[in-house]
């Protein structure tokens, strides 16, 4: 059995930000207020509804109306919401400022609520009583930061109050702190009283003292207070309101009242705007208000003016309106707007198909010369084929009547596409995100592209090729494996007499290998592409019927040179033999270190790792990669070029981040392991106990065979693990973690939408987020579970630069290059039941956002790459790992310093 | 307020072994009490018995009144199941509320229900605990859901009308919970919980009256799964219901009935899982067949339950509808000498709920 155990560290405080909705709330929402006024509880649920289909986490509830009955609305509103799950499913917030409304609204909802709010306003007497209905009711509660005195304004009194209740609520009520939300309350500023001058600036270092001094309560506050004071003026508001938020939250807000709609990104305010909002917000200069009051005329008669500049795109005809909201990624009115281009093409007889071919082509053809141009960036292009998409989902019932209606009349459609461009993840192979970037930009193109998805094999994918006529098949794929299967594809092809071009993507992929080992297997053009934006200029070349024959010599040529320089460098790269290899060994003192007992021995099981532990340590820099933004996280937010569109993404990828942690998109799963183990040439024992008789499994481990000079050993992960021989007791540990349980269904529900710019994000953050957990869970072996470096302390740079001892080599990778080993780790982890990782064919993970590994300690292991090995040592390895030598090749031919079909 | 001197003799001393138990071993519940009371194919003058002859209502079928009518049966079931090897043993009190007892007009009877139910099942287990003193038999006060719920409403062309309140139920538990405690429950158990507000106002009864009464004892909770959509009646996931009971600080949390271990399985899983306190569970002897019979064999049920208990999910397992003596026998067997689940330390959080759970971290 399993010892179950999971994170146990308490999570340190986090930048997540819950944003509470506030549109059921009578005193937030004239709109709510007049339904529930009116009776009409049917809308009102509606409202409900809508917010958190838009994303609300919990939604407030209020009731305080002087014309109302306020404690029967409440138990009406709240009954009416228990029959609706698509509103239920979140947690309600009960907010009153009458107590008798709030125990009303507790005995309604069976979900754990939070209660807005209690306070030492009438003594502590009151709120101890209330306090303790509050937990008997089980719910999460909002304190005000007030008492018999009246509110706090400074921030010594709020400080002062909310210890004051925090005390309290711990030692007298039995409160859990981490259901404690303070609101330190938000007052207006610049109201032109001095006193007020400070208020701003007092909730925010009341904020940081509060949370660094009260454990795990959270701060939260009603944001629109604070520049009350300009009601009327939107654009000055949302600069405060997002101004204030950023300096709150860094202090360590995180909950808030909120109309998500009046936010301006804190970036995209004009500086001077901005300059002055954070001279009121901070109180940074004795005149920020009057400053701010002169800038505000300026920005009241320009809000207008922007509004209207805003929207002067809607006053366009409405193919030009379709371009700009491609170019701009704007889904707001599409369906509108593609409705009227398609009512205007049927009016003058046209077709549906005509608004795709026109204004919609037009359109992407515009972002395809900007994408093309480098003035458009990746995740730009995603969301603009978000828009097309969606209009293009919206024409296509009107498409299938008019083709019905054609077929009845025996009229063949002859649809205009650039071409068709069939694309799978091979074999074995379950990695899609860069196949997907791909797809989308074809399309973008006006390809037609048919995805069959992941783990697809070599039938399918030349079965469905016949089938669809399609005109290009593009294969994709990461890890090494792959490359063997997409070889065997391209022979497939040449048997089988296909006659359309073959394109190869992906990671590991590499024009080197595409020349050398794929495309001598099939006799028509077979061509490597590096990235989603070379795609559509290699479709094009081969789409035109005037450059196709020109353009597939030209490469058939320059893969030939490549097979040729490639064959020369083999012959110059000598190796030596595996004997001469292992006797220039790493040699390891033995005596002089002795390896430490790991401190939890056999299987540690993690069934649900805190996800939001995990995201203060992503790796940002591969993220961007990934989208095709070069530059290093963080200075790439502030790049020149890409700057812009990076933080768009980044501000993407936090806010769905928060949600992924809040809704728990996500599941995090490990298991992780150590054994007794030692040496025997280079393979490692693993034993059962400690007794070391009994072998668990024995792994295999290849050697560098390149000529050394006598400075340099010839290494092998083998050396790093003391000899059996020698009578030191050493040990292995291994792991396997995941971030991407659940992930399909997310995926799917953004699919169905036609969203393939979310679907790419939330891999792309499963992937980071596991990588996060592999790095996190290696920190804690290192301190915790192996324990040999209890006092390591690391910055989250210095981690990503990996400098601290041991290494987490995963098999498949360069220092055990065989993927075949990943099936003796799983046996010794029982990682399909453990972690909820199963292992493909090809030895790929799925879900594919998980990283596994064995963990090595010695004080001198070292990452390197095994490089290329010699028939000798192949024939060896066979022999140890009890397979025949072409199985062995086949699964190393990337790492063959011959080729196996000559003789020897 | 009464002193815990006042307290139940023995109780402080029993709680203490119960709580040294769960560390030890895996515990183990009894099994259906309904199954056992058909085997003697009563009728309305047996469940009438001698005392309630003249009672204007019907009382066939409701079980819980053979407490009084003929305790004899009673008694012996709860010896059968002592005899089989439970550790627990629940009171005859599933339907011993004002509530649910209005059916039968039966009301005034609830006080003496529950407390000379309690004192059935004490008189069994002390006698077993006589005979084996190093396995000490305790006494669940057992209390159902009643048959209304407070968060559904039953008439579907008024989604917001309820026929009972939070504070009615309140009531009715608070009742219960006093003559359970007072006739000699070493624990309360809230099961078959099919709507959680109704389980709310439960535990709102229970920690009221433990508070007042000075008394502590340990409470467990075990919801109803009722299909494979994995929620209980009332539309919560286990994490979700979880979530919604947590700040009562139970001895433990689980699930029991609807489900046959087969099936149930998962959500005893997701429980383990997410609860830092015992987890229990037990389920009915497979699902239905077409007579609307329970027929799993005791050694598959108890496969199902040993396995959880091996792989290391729960704390507590038993028996629900359509298991006997044989079902326990078999489940006690099965855990044997198996390590209890060690309840996973939480990292903290504000843990909330709808339907479905939602956290913030600290």
């Amino acid at each position: 059995m399993s010892d179950v155990t999971s994170g146990d560290t308490p999570a340190p405080r986090t930048a997540i930000f819950v944003n509470v909705g506030e549109r059921t709330n009578v005193t937030g929402s004239a709109k709510f207020k007049k339904l529930i006024l009116a009776g009409d509880f049917e809308a009102a649920l509606d409202v409900a509804r809508q917010q958190v289909e838009n994303g609300a986490q919990i939604i407030d509830i209020n009731m305080d109306e002087a014309m109302l009955d306020s404690e029967a609305a409440m138990v009406k509103f709240l009954n009416l919401i228990a029959a609706e799950p698509d509103i239920s499913r979140v947690p309600v917030m009960i907010d009153s400022s009458k107590w008798s409304v709030i125990e009303a609204g507790l005995k309604c909802v069976q979900g754990k609520p939070i209660v807005n709010s209690i306070s030492m306003k009438e003594g502590v007497d009151a709120f101890i009583a209330q306090a303790k209905k509050v937990r008997r009711y089980g719910a999460a509660v909002v304190v005000m930061a007030f008492d018999e005195k009246g509110q706090a304004d400074t921030e010594e009194r709020k400080v002062e109050i909310c210890t004051k209740s925090y005390k309290i609520l711990t030692e007298q009520v039995g409160f859990p702190p981490e259901d404690i939300i303070f609101d330190p309350n938000i007052f207006a500023i610049a109201t032109g009283i001095e006193e007020h001058n400070n208020y701003g600036i007092d909730f925010i270092n009341a904020t940081r003292r509060i949370k660094a001094t009260l454990p795990h309560c959270h701060i939260s506050g009603g944001v629109s207070n604070v520049s009350f004071s300009f009601r009327g003026n939107e654009q000055v508001r949302e600069a405060m309101h997002s101004v204030f938020l950023y300096h709150a939250i860094k202090a360590g807000m995180d909950m808030g009242i909120v109309n998500a709609g009046q936010l301006a990104v804190y970036e995209d305010i004009p500086t001077e705007l901005r300059d002055a909002a954070e001279d009121v917000i901070l109180n940074r200069r004795p005149d920020a208000t009057d400053r701010m009051l002169e800038i505000a005329e300026k920005y009241k008669a320009g809000a207008g003016a922007a509004k209207v500049a805003d929207l002067t795109w809607r006053n366009a005809d409405v193919n030009k309106r379709l371009a700009h909201a491609l170019v701009n990624g704007i889904t707001d009115y599409i369906d509108a707007d593609t409705e009227e281009a398609r009512a205007a093409a049927e009016a003058r007889g046209g077709r549906p198909l005509e608004v795709i071919e026109g204004p919609l082509m037009d359109g992407m053809n515009i972002v395809g010369d900007l994408f093309g141009a480098g003035k458009m960036f990746l995740p730009q292009v995603v969301k603009s084929a978000r828009v097309m998409k969606k209009s293009v989902a919206y024409l296509i019932p009107f498409i299938e009547e008019e083709k019905a209606r054609n077929a009845a009349l025996g009229i063949v459609d002859a649809s205009k596409n650039n071409g068709k461009i069939l694309m799978a993840t091979v074999k074995g192979d379950v990695h899609d995100i860069g196949k997907n970037i791909v797809g989308v930009v074809l399309q973008c193109n006006n390809y037609e592209v048919v995805d069959m998805g992941v783990m697809v094999s070599c039938a399918k994918i030349l079965e469905t090729a016949r089938e669809v006529k399609a005109d290009i098949i593009g294969l994709s794929g990461l890890i090494t494996p792959s490359l063997d299967e997409m070889a065997y594809v391209a022979r497939e092809m040449e048997r089988e007499g296909f006659k359309i071009p073959l394109l190869i993507g992906g990671a590991t992929t590499s024009k080197v290998h595409t020349a050398v080992k794929i495309a001598p297997g099939y006799s028509q053009s077979t061509i490597y592409v590096p990235d989603a934006s070379r795609a559509v200029g290699v479709a094009g070349q081969l789409m035109s019927a005037t450059n196709r024959d020109a353009y597939a010599a030209d490469i058939k040529a320059e893969y030939a040179k490549m097979r040729e320089a490639h064959a020369r460098q083999q012959q110059g790269k000598k190796r030596q033999s595996v004997a001469a290899a292992r006797d220039n060994r790493v040699k390891i003192d033995w005596k002089a270190h002795t390896p430490e007992k790991p401190l939890t021995m056999g299987l540690t099981v993690f069934e649900d790792y805190d996800l939001a532990e995990l995201t203060r340590t992503i790796d940002w820099t591969p993220f961007f990669q990934t989208w095709e933004l070069a530059g290093v996280y963080p200075a790439i937010l502030d790049d020149a070029v890409v700057g812009k569109t990076a933080r768009n993404l980044y501000n993407d990828a936090q806010a769905m981040l928060q949600r992924l942690v809040g809704e728990k998109w996500l599941t995090a799963r490990a298991v992780i392991g150590f054994w007794p183990a030692n040496a025997v040439g280079d393979d490692i024992e693993i034993y059962t106990d400690a007794s070391r008789t009994k072998v668990l499994t024995t792994i295999h481990e290849l050697r560098q065979q390149m000529v050394r000079d006598n400075t340099r050993a010839n290494m092998c992960l083998a050396d790093f693990i003391a000899p059996k021989d020698s009578g030191v007791a050493d040990y292995i540990g291994g792991f396997a973690v995941t971030a991407g349980i659940g992930i399909e269904k997310k995926v799917a529900e953004f699919e169905r939408d036609h969203d393939d710019y979310n679907s790419i994000l939330v891999k792309a953050l499963a992937d980071r987020l596991a990588e996060a957990f592999a790095e996190r869970m290696h920190q804690r072996v290192r301190k915790e579970f192996w324990g040999y470096a209890g006092d390591e302390k690391l910055s989250n740079v210095e981690l990503i630069a990996e400098k601290y001892r041991g290494i987490r080599p995963a098999p498949g990778y360069p220092a055990c290059p065989d993927h075949t080993e990943k099936a003796l780790l799983w046996k010794l982890l029982d990682a399909d039941i453990n972690a909820g990782i199963t292992l493909t064919d090809s030895f790929a993970m799925w879900p594919a956002a998980a990283v596994s590994g064995f963990y090595f300690a010695h004080p001198a292991v070292e990452y390197f790459g095994v490089g290329k090995i010699e028939r000798d040592q192949v024939e060896d390895y066979a022999r140890r790992k009890n397979m025949t030598v072409s199985e062995v090749e086949r699964w190393l031919a990337s790492s063959l310093n011959y080729d196996p079909g000559s003789a020897a | 307020m009464a002193s815990p001197a006042s307290d139940f003799p023995g109780r402080a001393q029993r709680i203490t072994a119960l709580k040294d138990a769960l560390e030890k071993r895996v515990l183990v519940l009894d099994g259906a009490m309904g199954t056992m009371i058909q085997r003697h194919k009563l009728d309305e003058a047996g469940y009438r018995g001698a005392r309630f002859t003249s009672h204007p209502k019907d009382v066939k079928g409701n079980n819980d009144l053979l407490i009084l009518s003929q305790p004899k049966i009673i008694l012996d079931i709860h010896r059968a199941y002592l005899d089989a090897g439970a550790d627990i043993i629940e009171t005859n009190t599933f339907s011993s509320t004002s509530i649910a007892q209005a059916d039968y007009g039966m009301e005034a009877l609830v006080y003496e229900l529950n407390y000379e139910g309690a004192k059935l099942a004490r008189q069994a287990c002390d006698e077993y605990t006589a005979k084996t003193p190093n396995k000490p038999r305790f006494v669940a006060g057992s209390i159902g859901p009643t048959n209304r719920t407070a968060s559904i409403s039953p008439d579907v062309n008024d989604p917001g009308y309820r026929n009972v309140t939070f504070d009615e139920l309140r009531k009715a538990f608070r009742e219960q919970v006093e003559a359970l405690v007072a006739g000699g429950a070493d624990l309360l158990l809230a099961e078959t919980i099919i709507d959680t507000l109704n389980a709310k106002a439960c535990l709102f009864a229970i920690d009221e009256f433990l508070d007042e009464s000075g008394i502590r004892l340990p409470v467990m909770i075990s919801g109803t799964i009722t299909d494979q959509s994995g929620r209980i009646l009332s539309g919560q996931t286990a994490e979700a219901f979880w979530n919604s009971l947590r700040h009562v600080k139970p001895l433990s949390i689980g699930l029991n009935c609807a489900l046959g271990a087969a099936q149930l399985r998962p959500y005893v899983a997701e429980l383990s899982r997410v609860a830092d306190v015992m987890v229990s569970a037990y389920p009915n002897a497979g699902l239905p067949n077409a007579f609307g019979e329970y027929d799993e064999e005791p050694h598959t049920t108890a496969q199902h339950v040993g396995g959880w208990a091996k792989d290391g999910l729960v704390n507590i397992v038993g028996g629900c509808c359509g298991t006997t003596p044989d079902h326990i026998r078999a489940i006690c067997e099965s855990v044997v000498g198996v390590k209890p689940r060690k309840p996973p330390q939480q990292p903290t959080a504000m843990r909330l709920s709808g339907l479905e759970p939602f956290q913030l971290a600290s």
